[in-house]
């Protein structure tokens, strides 16, 4: 299969008898198992966001960066970690192909479209952008990597430090005004994602369930986490300039 | 009340259609939707007009027939009615009314405002059904079933198969309504056998027929006139993956 018809899955009769149906490498072929991978991906990427938080709240520990530096370090060069990171890029990579192809699959269900047409009665805003909202954190991921992957993974000793390398770059204000504006795109992905990977995945068996105060976490905390820290290093930046 | 329609005229399936305006006075308040129309055909069929194409059969909310995108909205404004059980004291005195047919790649236009569901027959042919006697309501009736699971059971099997949902959600998928069809007969004792061969067959048949995929936006759940819940899915979604793994 190439690239084209990977994402123009044609809608001619894919299945014309149960032979082979109940197999469960044809899931990728069907429309329920494209959402249950899209949703596995999405939740898998949810567990990667409370790792990534939970060590990059060293930044906020006032040690000058050491310890900081140290979990850094540690993360790129410990072998599990070196593994956990293509595990990470495919679980990032196959997410959002399988999202661009259910979504260029989608728009395609609907031909014609209405002269008059009224969403915003029936659904929420946070479910109808998620491309757009996907979108816009794939831009912020590939910004993200350059600034902060790239030189910490190839470009030999980092000078003079991770922590430096993060303070500089929040210091900007146009960097993190772009870190906070992403972060709330990413949030209301995750306000309409998280909740839905349970759906499809059958685990939400009533409209308001534990599922969705849980998904505050994801949608709410974890962001304004990640928001705090540019928000941090801009307010100190311009509290030394004040000084 | 005085009503401006703009309705979807389109002569057959392969003409391009467009939005004629109609001007009507003297609409009662009271007056269903179809009602409304009626009158309006009786206007044009004394001009020796074409009368404008839409579906309708029982006309109170249960055979499914019915369906049409009024003002934006799939059966128009109210919650939880088909179009047959809106009345035109729904809408204000002057009020303009766009008058849409369901739209969708799987529900082509054949006229007017009317859609070809044939689509959903076929899914319903695939597995929508149990192949063995099961005998007549007496025999049912030693069957016990509890009855959290009887209601449940039932209140899937309210779906008039109208398509509403596919017409609201904006990836036409037809989720909600293979989602109550597969639940009303997994849930009961007499559709165990056949539960696994069903849902996937349902499910193979409503991708081949070119619905889209369910981005979980509840637009279905909102606009069904009998308010099926999207809970169903998440149990479609369930069933599936069960036969499946
Ligand atoms: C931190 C990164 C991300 C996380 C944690 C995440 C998480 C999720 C989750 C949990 C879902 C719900 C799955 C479902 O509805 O069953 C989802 C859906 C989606 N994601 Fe992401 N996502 C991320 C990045 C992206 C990116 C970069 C794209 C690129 C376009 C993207 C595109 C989509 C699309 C289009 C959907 C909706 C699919 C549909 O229901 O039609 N996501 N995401
Ligand atoms: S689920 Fe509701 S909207 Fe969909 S076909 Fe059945 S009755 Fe109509
Ligand atoms: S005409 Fe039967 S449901 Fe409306």
């Amino acid at each position: 299969m190439n690239l084209s018809e990977f994402f123009h899955s044609s809608f001619v009769n894919r299945h014309s008898s149960i032979n082979g149906m109940d197999k469960p490498a044809s899931l990728y072929q069907s429309s329920v198992g494209q959402k249950v991978l899209v949703a596995l991906t999405g939740l898998f990427l949810c567990t990667f966001l409370v790792v990534h938080l939970s060590g990059n709240l060293l930044l906020f520990k006032q040690d000058g960066g050491r310890a900081f530096d140290g979990y850094s370090e540690f993360m790129s060069t410990n072998l599990g970690i070196r593994f956990m990171e293509f595990v990470l890029a495919a679980g990032f990579l196959g997410h959002i192909l399988l999202g661009i192809r259910v979504w260029m699959y989608n728009r395609r269900c609907r031909p014609e479209s209405y002269v008059m047409s009224r969403p915003s009665q029936n659904s929420s805003l946070a479910a109808r952008v998620m491309f757009v909202t996907g979108s816009v954190v794939f831009v912020f991921l590939v910004v993200h990597l350059k600034t902060f992957f790239v030189p910490s993974r190839f470009a030999g000793n980092i000078k003079p430090s991770m922590y430096r390398l993060v303070s500089t770059a929040f210091a900007d204000p146009v960097y993190a005004g772009f870190y906070l504006v992403s972060l709330a795109l990413m949030g209301y992905h995750l306000r309409h994602g998280f909740q839905s990977a349970f759906q499809t995945l059958g685990l939400r068996p009533h409209r308001r369930t534990l599922i969705d105060y849980v998904a505050m976490i994801f949608w709410l905390f974890i962001p304004a986490g990640f928001a705090a820290m540019p928000v941090y290093f801009l307010w100190a930046a311009h509290w030394a300039r004040a000084r | 009340m005085r009503i401006t329609l703009k309705i979807w005229r389109q002569k057959d399936r392969n003409s391009e259609g467009r939005l004629v305006a109609y001007e009507l006075s003297n609409v009662s308040p009271d007056m269903s939707f179809l009602e409304m129309l009626d009158m309006l055909n009786l206007g044009l069929a004394r001009k020796g007009e074409d009368t404008v194409a839409f579906d309708h059969d029982c006309r109170e909310g249960i055979c499914g027939s019915c369906g049409l995108y009024i003002n934006g909205r799939a059966h128009g404004p109210l919650g939880g009615v088909a179009t047959c059980q809106l009345h035109m004291r729904s809408f204000r005195d002057g009020d303009t009314i766009v008058v849409e047919p369901w739209r969708a790649r799987p529900f082509p236009v054949i006229k007017d405002l009317v859609v070809d569901r044939s689509t959903f027959d076929r899914i319903i042919t695939a597995g929508g059904f149990i192949s063995v006697r099961t005998g007549g309501a007496p025999d049912a009736n030693t069957i016990p079933v509890p009855k959290p699971v009887a209601e449940e059971a039932f209140e899937a099997a309210a779906c008039i198969g109208c398509g509403a949902c596919v017409a609201a959600c904006k990836n036409a998928s037809a989720m909600l309504f293979v989602a109550a069809k597969v639940s009303q007969l997994a849930l009961l004792p007499q559709g165990h056998a056949e539960r696994k061969e069903r849902v996937l067959k349902m499910v193979a048949q409503m991708d081949s027929e070119g619905f889209g995929y369910c981005s979980n936006t509840y637009a279905c759940e909102a606009e069904c006139p009998k308010q099926i819940s999207v809970s169903y899915i998440a149990r479609l979604n369930r069933e599936y993956l069960r036969a499946k793994l």
